[in-house]
C-alpha cells in the first residue's frame, strides 16, 4: 500500500495553547481520508501545515513522496487546496477567476479556454459566468472555489469543509464531484463537521479532539468501538421501566421517554429470547425498535471530553 | 522555477491587479480627483500666502506629484494586506507559482495607477499657470526620477502591507505616506521650519526627489541631491523587493 500523506509528530502551538499535540497520519493513496472534529478541533490548522501555507513547531510529512519542509514547491505541484474560506477573486467574475487559475497551472491557451468552459457547465456557472463573483450566493461560490480546484487533476485534493453552508441539492453535486473524482484517481482529505458527509465519501475517519486523533477507522470500525446494535425498549410507565433499568443491564436509558436500549448482536434468536423475557417479566412495553449506532454516536461519545 | 514561468506567472497576476484597480470606481475616482484638487487647493488657496519667489504653482508641482504618489502607494499597500487576509491568498501561495508574481502584479498596477495620476498633475498644473522650463532631455530625465520613486514607494507599500496584514494598519501606514511630503520642501523650503524639523526635512528621502524634479523642470540648483535620490530609491528596492518576495512565499508561523 502507498500513501500519499505520511505524517509523523505534527506539532502545532499558539502561545500556550496546543492546537495539534503530535498528530501521525497516513492516507492511502487513491483513498478518501476524512478528519472528523468539533469546532476548533484544530483541522483546518492541520490542512494548512499539509498545504504548505503554515510551518508546524515540529513533526514531518511527505506528500507524494515529497519532503513537505524541504521541498515545499514539489509538494505544491501535486497538490490543490479548497479552503474552509472560499479563495476567489470576489471582484473577478466567474469566468476570469477559472482563467486566471488555469493560466497560473500554465495550462496552453486553447486548453485552459476549453477547461473553463467545461467547468462552466460541470459546475452549473454558465449563466453567471460573467457575473462578479462578489454579487455570487453561498453555494454558488463554493462551486466556483471547487471548479477552480479541478482545473487540473492533482494528486492530493485538501477539502476543508467543502459543503458548509450549501443546500442539499448541491451538496449532493459536490458529493458526486468527489465520488467522480476519487474513480479519477485522487486523493482526498476531507475534513467536515457533517458526520453523514464523511459515513457518504469517506474509506477512513480519523476523529481529531483536544490536539489529538481520538480514534481512527473506517466508518464501520468506529461503530463498532462504541457497541454494536441495541435493542430500544419503550415502557409503558414509571415502574415498568424501573424494573426494566434493574433487569435488563441496559447501555443506556431515557427516563423522560421511559426508554432503555439494551445490546444484541441483532441476531432473531436474540431478539426473540429477549421479547420472551420482556413477556415473562411482565412489563408493560410501549414499543421496540432496532437501533444502529450512527457516526453521530461515535463522535458525540469520543468528543464528549472537550465539550464538557 | 524558470524565469519563462516566472514572467508567465507574473503576466497573469498583473492582469488581476490593474482589473481589480478599474473595477474599484470609488477609489480610482478619488485618485483622479485627489491631484486636481490639492492643484487647486495649493495653488488658488495657500499659493498666495506661499512666498517661495516666483509663482507657487512652479514651486509645488513635484510636492503634489509626490503627495499623489504616497496615495497611490497607500491604495497599494492596502490592497496587498486586503489580500492577504482573504482565503485567495492562501490559493496562491499553495499553488507553484513563482514567489513575487503577486507582489509584481500589485505593483505594476500601483505603478500604472500612479503614471496616470502623475500625467493628471502635470495636465492640471499647466492649465493653472506651471511654466517649465525644462529640454526634452530633461523631461526624459524627469519620466525617469517618476518611474524610480513610483517604483520604489510601491514595493515598499507592497512590503508594508504584507507585514501589516490587515487593511486598517495597512491604512495608517498609507497616512504616514501622505504625510511626509509636508515635511520636506514639497511645500515650503526647508529654512522656514524650525531646526530641529529642518533636520528631518533636508535629509528625508523625499526632498532629494523633490529637489531633483524641480531643478529638472525649473532649472533651480540640483547639485548632488540627484545621486541622493537615486541612493535612496535604490536602496528601498533592494530591502522592499526580496522582502516581499520571501514574505510572501514564506510558511507563516501564525
Ligand atoms: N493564528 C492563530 N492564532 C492563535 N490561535 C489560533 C490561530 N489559528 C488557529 N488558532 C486556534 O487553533 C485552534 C484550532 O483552529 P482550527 O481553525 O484549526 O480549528 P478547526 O478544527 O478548523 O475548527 P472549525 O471547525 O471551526 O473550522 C482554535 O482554537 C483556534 O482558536
Ligand atoms: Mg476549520
Amino acid at each position: 500500500m502507498t500513501y500519499t500523506v505520511n505524517a509523523t509528530g505534527l506539532r502545532k502551538t499558539y502561545g500556550d495553547h496546543v492546537v495539534l499535540d503530535g498528530i501521525d497520519l497516513a492516507v492511502a493513496t487513491g483513498s478518501v481520508f476524512s478528519l472528523l472534529g468539533p469546532n476548533g478541533a484544530g483541522k483546518t490548522t492541520l490542512v494548512r501545515i499539509l498545504a504548505t501555507l503554515l510551518a508546524p513547531d515540529s513533526g514531518t510529512a511527505t506528500i507524494a513522496g515529497h519532503d513537505l519542509l524541504s521541498d515545499p514547491l514539489a509538494v505544491r505541484k501535486v497538490i490543490s487546496l479548497t479552503g474552509q474560506y472560499a479563495a476567489v477573486d470576489e471582484v473577478l467574475t466567474a469566468e476570469e477567476n477559472l482563467l486566471m487559475m488555469a493560466q497560473l497551472r500554465h495550462l496552453p491557451r486553447k486548453l485552459a479556454r476549453q477547461r473553463v468552459e467545461d467547468l462552466l457547465a460541470e459546475f452549473d456557472l454558465v449563466d453567471a459566468r460573467a457575473r462578479r463573483v462578489g454579487t455570487f450566493s453561498g453555494g454558488m461560490t463554493r462551486r466556483l472555489d471547487l471548479a477552480i480546484s479541478m482545473i487540473e487533476r492533482p494528486e492530493l485534493l485538501f477539502l476543508d469543509e467543502p459543503t458548509t453552508g450549501l443546500d442539499p441539492r448541491s451538496r449532493e453535486q459536490v458529493w458526486g464531484t468527489v465520488r467522480q473524482l476519487v474513480d479519477d484517481g485522487v486523493t482526498i482529505l476531507l475534513t467536515t463537521q457533517y458526520l453523514e458527509e464523511a459515513d457518504q465519501l469517506a474509506d477512513r475517519i480519523a476523529v481529531l479532539d483536544g490536539g489529538s486523533i481520538v480514534a481512527e477507522g473506517t466508518a464501520a470500525e468506529l461503530k463498532s468501538t462504541i457497541g454494536g446494535e441495541l435493542l430500544r425498549i419503550e415502557l409503558a410507565d414509571l415502574e415498568s421501566y424501573g424494573r426494566a433499568v434493574a433487569h435488563l443491564s441496559p447501555e443506556r436509558t431515557d427516563e423522560r421517554l421511559l426508554s432503555v436500549e439494551v445490546p444484541t448482536d441483532g441476531s432473531p434468536t436474540e431478539i426473540v429470547a429477549l421479547l420472551a423475557r420482556l413477556e415473562r417479566e411482565g412489563l408493560a412495553v410501549r414499543k421496540v425498535t432496532t437501533v444502529h449506532p450512527s457516526l453521530d454516536d461515535v463522535f458525540f461519545t469520543l468528543t464528549e471530553r472537550s465539550a464538557a | 522555477m524558470t524565469l519563462s514561468t516566472a514572467v508567465l506567472d507574473s503576466r497573469v497576476m498583473v492582469t488581476r491587479s490593474v482589473r481589480r484597480s478599474f473595477r474599484d470606481p470609488e477609489a480610482f475616482f478619488t485618485a483622479l480627483m485627489l491631484p486636481v484638487i490639492l492643484m487647486l487647493l495649493f495653488v488658488y488657496v495657500f499659493g498666495g500666502a506661499m512666498n517661495t519667489g516666483g509663482d507657487y504653482v512652479n514651486y509645488v508641482v513635484p510636492g503634489l506629484l509626490l503627495l499623489c504618489a504616497g496615495f497611490g502607494a497607500g491604495t497599494t499597500s492596502v490592497s496587498v494586506a486586503q489580500d492577504m487576509s482573504n482565503g485567495i491568498v492562501d490559493r496562491f501561495r499553495s499553488m507553484p507559482i513563482h514567489g513575487s508574481s503577486v507582489m509584481v502584479g500589485h505593483i505594476v498596477a500601483s505603478v500604472v495607477r500612479n503614471l496616470i495620476a502623475t500625467a493628471l498633475v502635470i495636465g492640471v498644473a499647466l492649465l493653472v499657470g506651471w511654466r517649465p522650463t525644462a529640454s526634452p532631455l530633461d523631461w526624459i530625465a524627469s519620466i525617469g526620477v517618476v518611474l524610480l520613486f513610483v517604483l520604489a514607494i510601491s514595493w515598499l507599500a507592497a512590503t508594508a502591507g504584507l507585514l501589516l496584514g490587515s487593511p486598517e494598519a495597512a491604512n495608517g501606514f498609507s497616512m504616514i505616506l501622505m504625510f511626509l511630503p509636508y515635511v520636506s520642501t514639497a511645500f515650503v523650503p526647508a529654512d522656514t521650519m524650525p531646526s530641529w524639523m529642518r533636520g528631518f526635512a533636508e535629509h528625508q528621502p523625499l526632498t532629494p526627489v523633490i529637489e531633483t524634479l524641480r531643478g529638472l523642470w525649473m532649472g533651480t540648483p540640483i547639485d548632488h541631491q540627484a545621486w541622493i535620490a537615486a541612493a535612496w530609491c535604490v536602496g528601498i528596492l533592494a530591502v522592499s523587493v526580496p522582502a516581499a518576495s520571501s514574505l510572501f512565499g514564506r510558511r507563516t508561523s501564525r
